[in-house]
């Protein structure tokens, strides 16, 4: 391991003191953090397995007394969570598609293309930034409730999610600057042999996008899937809800251990694309949190 | 070589220049039809929205007829409300707590994991563990730890010989509940932002400032910190944004109570549009929480735009 020069200068990690030091912060980072972070969802994991007595008990066991799933057979029966998984899932997947299609187009022109008052878009998207949803979030409710001109109700209805999720100026800009990045000489040899600019799109630009195409995509779907406040207003009917909407409406008529595996069922989803994507997400994460 | 040209075919010149101006249309032409459906997407649910936020405060509506306007009446509906300087104060004390805690903490703790030479995927791994459940998921298990009897909280504290406390059912503790949790969950995006901007400062500052003498705790004052500086400004902005629009906690915890002690401005609008159904009052209390953010946001955006330089 090559490891760049940090506070601590190697010398002093060398020595029988530095050493003593370090193991003991290493060992205690690990206990806290483990303690911190994972214990929180092992209590969780094993309280599901507890019966609704067990849970009562003072102290409470570290260790379910039986192996039993039945609390997480309940959750997903009680609570219908394969209803509302599957909701959140097309939400979900329908929210990434209109993003892709709606916001890769609109950063391939305003990068590539370079139409008319094209500057003047981007920074009227760009604004939206500094409005936060949450201060427009009864504005943005009548609009779904009463789309004006067409005057339909999209509330109760997929694309009160899908619609709003693709106007997401934070992806325009991330694809934008990333499309910046790409040489002209590419899109121009294939511009010469005659290609129009939606097949460059297709062949030249979006091949070479992979890694910013990933990001924007792993955080569209995982927003949609944790939004709490926009779902809860704009899908009021019990059937069409998410899942953390629907478990927390639910939460209060279902037995504890049962209102516990269906949190644990909930963070599943996350949790997995957590595993599968982790590079791609901390990447991300870091890119919007510099340069955001 | 112009001027010969168009001395030599005048003619091809003139036709040139049509066919120049008709591809700069075309090219108009196709860019806007990429950017339709961003356009469309932006006006109904972004930019309208913002306008109509405005529209709304200065308007009653009951849905059926017109809205009306009504000049400043919704805000003083909404200054009269007894509950309206309680929720701004409350608003607040959740962001001061949540960065007391929620800003200092990721900074040290990134400090820290970027001295490990070991265990450092693992560390980072288990730290943003909890920024990817779904923030209803987090809050719900909380309520659970934060039950007076058979909560894990009350029996860890009972463990250590503690008392208990009663955690959301009191005045002077629900509110701090709430800050707990949400920095639990929102801990880890931080820790790694820094993380990965401690890990640009270039190894000679501290070699240099070791030789000079400086001791651990100036390295980190006289280099960490005016290193990073920038990325801890955005971070404290970005924070004091997201933190003053908190909804999540005291809709699922508390419900505003005990006694309106976790009431928040986010949480009122939604209150009066949805429990009073009196949206001129929640556009009202929407339009100052924008105001007020926008001051933090347009910071924001001067400072990150010099560190993107």
């Amino acid at each position: 391991m090559n490891e760049t020069r940090t506070l601590v200068s190697p010398h002093t990690l060398g020595t029988r003191r530095g050493k003593a030091i370090y193991w003991t912060t290493l060992v205690s980072i690990v206990v806290i953090f483990t303690f911190v972070f994972v214990f929180p969802l092992y209590w969780m994991v094993t309280g599901a397995m507890k019966s609704p007595d067990e849970l009562a008990d003072v102290p409470p066991g570290v260790f379910p007394r039986h192996f039993d799933l039945s609390g997480y057979r309940e959750a997903w029966r009680q609570l219908d969570l394969g209803l509302y998984l599957r909701n959140t899932l097309v939400y979900a997947l329908g929210a990434w598609l209109f993003t892709m299609g709606v916001d890769v187009t609109a950063a391939y022109a305003l990068s590539k293309l370079r139409p008319m008052f094209g500057r003047a878009v981007l920074g009227l998207m760009l604004a939206t930034l500094m409005i936060p949803p949450m201060v427009i979030l009864l504005p943005a409710y009548l609009t779904v409730k009463d789309l004006p001109l067409f005057h339909v109700n999209l509330l109760n209805t997929p694309w009160a999610i899908w619609l709003p999720a693709a106007a997401n100026a934070f992806n325009i800009f991330l694809l934008k600057r990333f499309f910046d990045s790409i040489p002209t000489e590419l899109l121009q040899a294939a511009e010469v042999e005659g290609a129009s600019p939606a097949r460059i799109l297709w062949s030249v630009v979006l091949p070479v996008s992979r890694p910013i195409l990933g990001v924007v995509s792993i955080f569209t779907i995982v927003n949609v899937w944790r939004d709490f406040v926009w779902p809860l207003l704009v899908l009021p009917d019990s059937q069409r809800r998410t899942i953390s909407v629907a478990i927390s409406s639910l939460a209060v008529q279902v037995p504890q251990n049962v209102l516990i595996g269906s949190l644990v069922i909930a963070s599943v989803p996350t949790i997995v694309v957590f595993f599968v994507f982790q590079r791609h997400i901390m990447a991300g994460l870091t890119a919007g949190g510099l340069k955001g | 070589m112009t001027t010969a040209r168009t001395l030599v075919r005048p003619a091809a010149r003139s036709r040139r220049r049509p066919s120049r101006a008709r591809r700069t249309v075309k090219r108009n032409l196709t860019a806007y039809g990429f950017l339709c459906g961003a356009l469309i997407c932006f006006a109904f649910f972004s930019w309208y929205p913002i306008v109509r936020e405005v529209l709304l405060s200065f308007q009653k509506t009951n849905f059926v007829g017109e809205a009306r306007w009504v000049g400043f009446d919704n805000f003083r509906t909404v200054f009269a409300d007894p509950g309206f300087v309680d929720a701004w104060v409350n608003t607040a004390e959740f962001t001061l707590l949540a960065l007391v805690v929620g800003y200092v903490v990721p900074f040290a703790v990134a400090i820290v994991l970027n001295e490990l030479k070991h265990a450092r995927a693992y560390l980072r791994f288990v730290v943003y563990l909890p920024v990817m459940l779904p923030p209803a998921v987090a809050v719900l298990l909380f309520k659970w730890f934060y039950d007076p009897g058979p909560g894990l909280f009350n029996q860890i504290l009972h463990a250590a010989h503690l008392p208990g406390l009663s955690w959301l059912d009191s005045t002077s503790t629900a509110l701090v509940s709430l800050v707990i949790v949400s920095t639990w969950m929102n801990l880890g995006s931080g820790t790694l932002i820094y993380l990965a901007a401690l890990q640009t400062i270039p190894g000679e500052l501290y070699e240099a400032a070791e030789l000079d003498g400086a001791g651990l705790f100036r390295r980190i004052r006289h280099i960490t910190i005016p290193q990073t500086r920038l990325i801890l400004l955005v971070m404290l902005l970005l924070q004091i944004i997201a933190t003053m629009q908190v909804f999540i906690e005291p809709y699922l915890l508390t419900g505003g109570g005990p006694e309106g002690s976790t009431v928040t401005v986010a949480y009122l609008m939604y209150q009066y549009a949805f429990n009073f159904t009196n949206f001129g009052g929640g556009g009202a209390l929407g339009l100052m929480l924008m105001l007020v953010l926008m001051v933090f946001s347009a910071v924001y955006l001067r400072v990150s735009r010099e560190e993107a330089r």
